[in-house]
């Protein structure tokens, strides 16, 4: 099957710093993707780039699309919702579904409504009267209702307490995802997408330092709890990380055999969040 | 078409404050003025036993107008009534004028610094649709409902001095049949494709700093006219250049700014129907703001040059509105 995004060679440079240097990556269709990195890595840059929302060096393509020159064309397959809170303040939920279901061909009414009828939401609404959980639950219901190949998630639920952001992820999951829809997600919150996503990218410093499906995560990467007494051997396997835990030590390996750390300790597979910690470690230093 | 209709139609859903409930208060407060007006001048009448009518325009008082009809300038009566009606039309366009001013600088900026645009940019509306839209709603839609106001705003003030009038025993249904409510409307109406293009110098130059800015347009947009006339004034206080300051003060900083006050077009319309010692008669003035006086400014290029220059300007704000990348 085509990829859905494919980046050859993608850079992007502003004023002062570097966003993107010389990404490539490709991004399949039916995936979850989790693009992870820290503040100003430029996981926005590379959101931004395939929206067609800012300029950039290399070739990107999008659904057999350039969304430099082809935007308009592509925004009726590619949906995002960047930031909460991006509705405009004076708009009713009445004028939104009115407004959505006229300028775009792939918005079904109906479900927007029904999904929205298992909110607070009344049609009477401003967004400005909305909790920032409303506001979500609005722009989600939107979305969701328009058939979009690509689905662009840029910190989608910042902000929001924990009951809106699982019915957030739920939702998506439950209503909307299938084998036919691609979903691109960014948030600092990793432990809660972890069990959605099939793949993931981490982003440091414009560079992917690390792009993977989850299976394969499972297979490369290793977290092992050792004795005090083992700790010594465990090092020499050049741990990528050794953190202390009830007087064991944890220790994250990158590519060692399984059956040769299963001698030292107990063998898991380790968190997107103690992954991405090991990974970016001196990021900020 | 439908996408662009509905790109209008949520311009008035943003701003039904501006373009509609401006002009609409902005009438029934004129009425309220003009029915205290009224009151004022019957009870000035009936303190002082004289049947002296009031009119806020000064010298069209009532008796002025039965002696006109005595000397049967019938004429003149019916025009007076028509500048009367025109007059709720003159104040409502003021306000209007400032309602579309400000639209057309928070057109394309307001959405980028709420950052709702991301909003809009992810629904399938290319960026001269979006810009096409507003421009309509600020030189189309907007003067509709404004006229439309007008014009109702008018003919309310002819029928509250009509039966004012009629306390005092002038018959004046005869004397409103002088009047031409449907002429003045069809003028009216007829002048806002002139508005159009007449505005667009404004509506253009406003917009790009609208799409531009990165912050406070309002003072971009002033600013950078003002501080070229001050420059071109300046070498000319010199004397080391011989560039014409008025004629940059007139031609450009006033149509760059000014543009969106409907009518400027007529000192330049006139200049071809009136000679300079024309008498200011009420025939005069209704015949001043006829349509044909209006399209006579056609003949200008001043306002064919500020057309084009305000689509370049405009062709720069779908450019700026593409591209401008706000991180």
């Amino acid at each position: 099957m085509n990829a859905v995004v494919t980046a050859n060679g993608l850079s992007k440079r502003y004023k002062n710093a570097i966003a993107l240097d010389n990404v490539s990556f490709d991004i399949q269709p039916g995936r979850i993707v989790g693009l992870i990195g820290p503040n100003g890595a430029g996981k926005t840059t590379a959101l931004k780039a395939i929206l067609g929302l800012t300029d950039f060096q290399g070739r990107l393509d999008v659904l057999g699309l350039d969304p430099r020159s082809q935007r308009d064309k592509l925004m009726e397959e590619v949906c995002f919702i960047a930031d909460v809170a991006v509705l405009p303040r004076w708009i009713r939920v009445r004028e939104a579904i009115d407004f959505v279901a006229n300028v775009h061909p792939r918005f079904n009414r109906a479900k927007c409504e029904a999904f929205l009828a298992r909110t607070k939401l009344t049609p009477d609404m401003r967004v400005r009267q909305m909790s920032k959980g409303m506001i979500v639950q609005l722009h989600l219901a939107l979305v969701m209702a328009i058939d979009a190949k690509l689905l662009v998630l840029d910190e989608p639920t910042l902000g929001l307490d924990i009951l809106y952001r699982k019915q957030f992820y739920q939702s998506l999951l439950e209503e909307y995802f299938d084998d036919n829809k691609t979903i691109i997600v960014t948030t600092h919150q990793v432990e809660e997408i972890e069990h959605i996503l099939t793949d993931l990218m981490f982003i440091r410093d414009g560079k992917i330092v690390l792009n993977t499906d989850m299976e394969a995560m499972g297979d490369r990467f290793a977290e092992v709890m050792v004795s005090a007494d083992m700790a010594a051997t465990a090092r020499q396997l050049n741990p990528l990380d050794e953190r202390q835990v009830f007087g064991k030590s944890i220790f994250l390996f990158d590519g060692v055999d399984h059956s040769r750390l299963q001698t030292l300790g107990e063998v898991r597979r380790p968190s997107v969040s103690d992954l991405f910690v090991a990974t970016m470690k001196g990021t900020y230093a | 078409m439908k996408t662009l209709y509905w790109l209008v139609k949520r311009e008035f859903w943003e701003h039904r404050g501006g373009f509609f409930w401006a002009p609409v208060i902005t009438g029934v407060v004129f009425l309220i003025l003009n029915l205290m007006g009224i009151v004022a001048g019957e009870m000035f009448g009936l303190h002082h036993g004289i049947t002296i009518g009031y009119s806020p325009h000064g010298d069209n008082s009532i008796a002025a107008m039965i002696e006109s009809i005595k000397a049967n300038h019938m004429q003149d009566v019916g025009s007076t009534l028509d500048v009367v009606m025109l007059s709720s039309s003159f104040l409502i366009s003021v306000v209007f004028s400032f309602v579309v001013f400000f639209y057309c600088l928070g057109a394309l900026y307001d959405d980028r610094r709420d950052r709702s645009f991301l909003f809009w940019k992810s629904l399938p509306i290319s960026d001269s649709a979006t810009v096409i839209s507003k421009v309509i709603t600020a030189t189309l839609a907007a003067p509709v409902v404004a006229v439309v106001s007008g014009v109702l705003t008018g003919i309310a003030m002819l029928l509250m001095f009509a039966i004012a009038l009629s306390f005092h025993g002038v018959s004046v249904w005869s004397l409103l049949m002088l009047a031409h409510p449907v002429q003045v409307t069809a003028t009216l109406i007829g002048s806002i494709p002139m508005y159009l293009i007449w505005a667009l110098p404004t509506v253009g130059w406003l917009m790009f700093c609208s799409a531009w800015a990165k912050s406070k347009p309002f003072l971009w947009a002033v600013i950078v006219p003002v501080g070229v006339g001050i420059v071109i004034s300046w070498f000319n206080v010199l004397g080391s250049m011989d560039v014409q300051n008025t004629w940059y003060w007139r031609n450009v900083f006033v149509r760059s700014l000014f543009s969106v006050f409907p009518g400027g077009w007529f000192h330049i319309a006139a200049e071809h129907q009136f000679g300079p010692d024309a008498q200011p008669t009420a025939q005069n003035i209704a015949d001043f703001f006829s349509l044909s006086n209006s399209y006579a400014a056609l003949a200008s290029p001043n306002v064919w040059i500020g057309a084009v220059l305000g689509l370049a300007m405009l062709a720069g704000a779908i450019w700026f509105r593409r591209w401008r990348d706000d991180s």
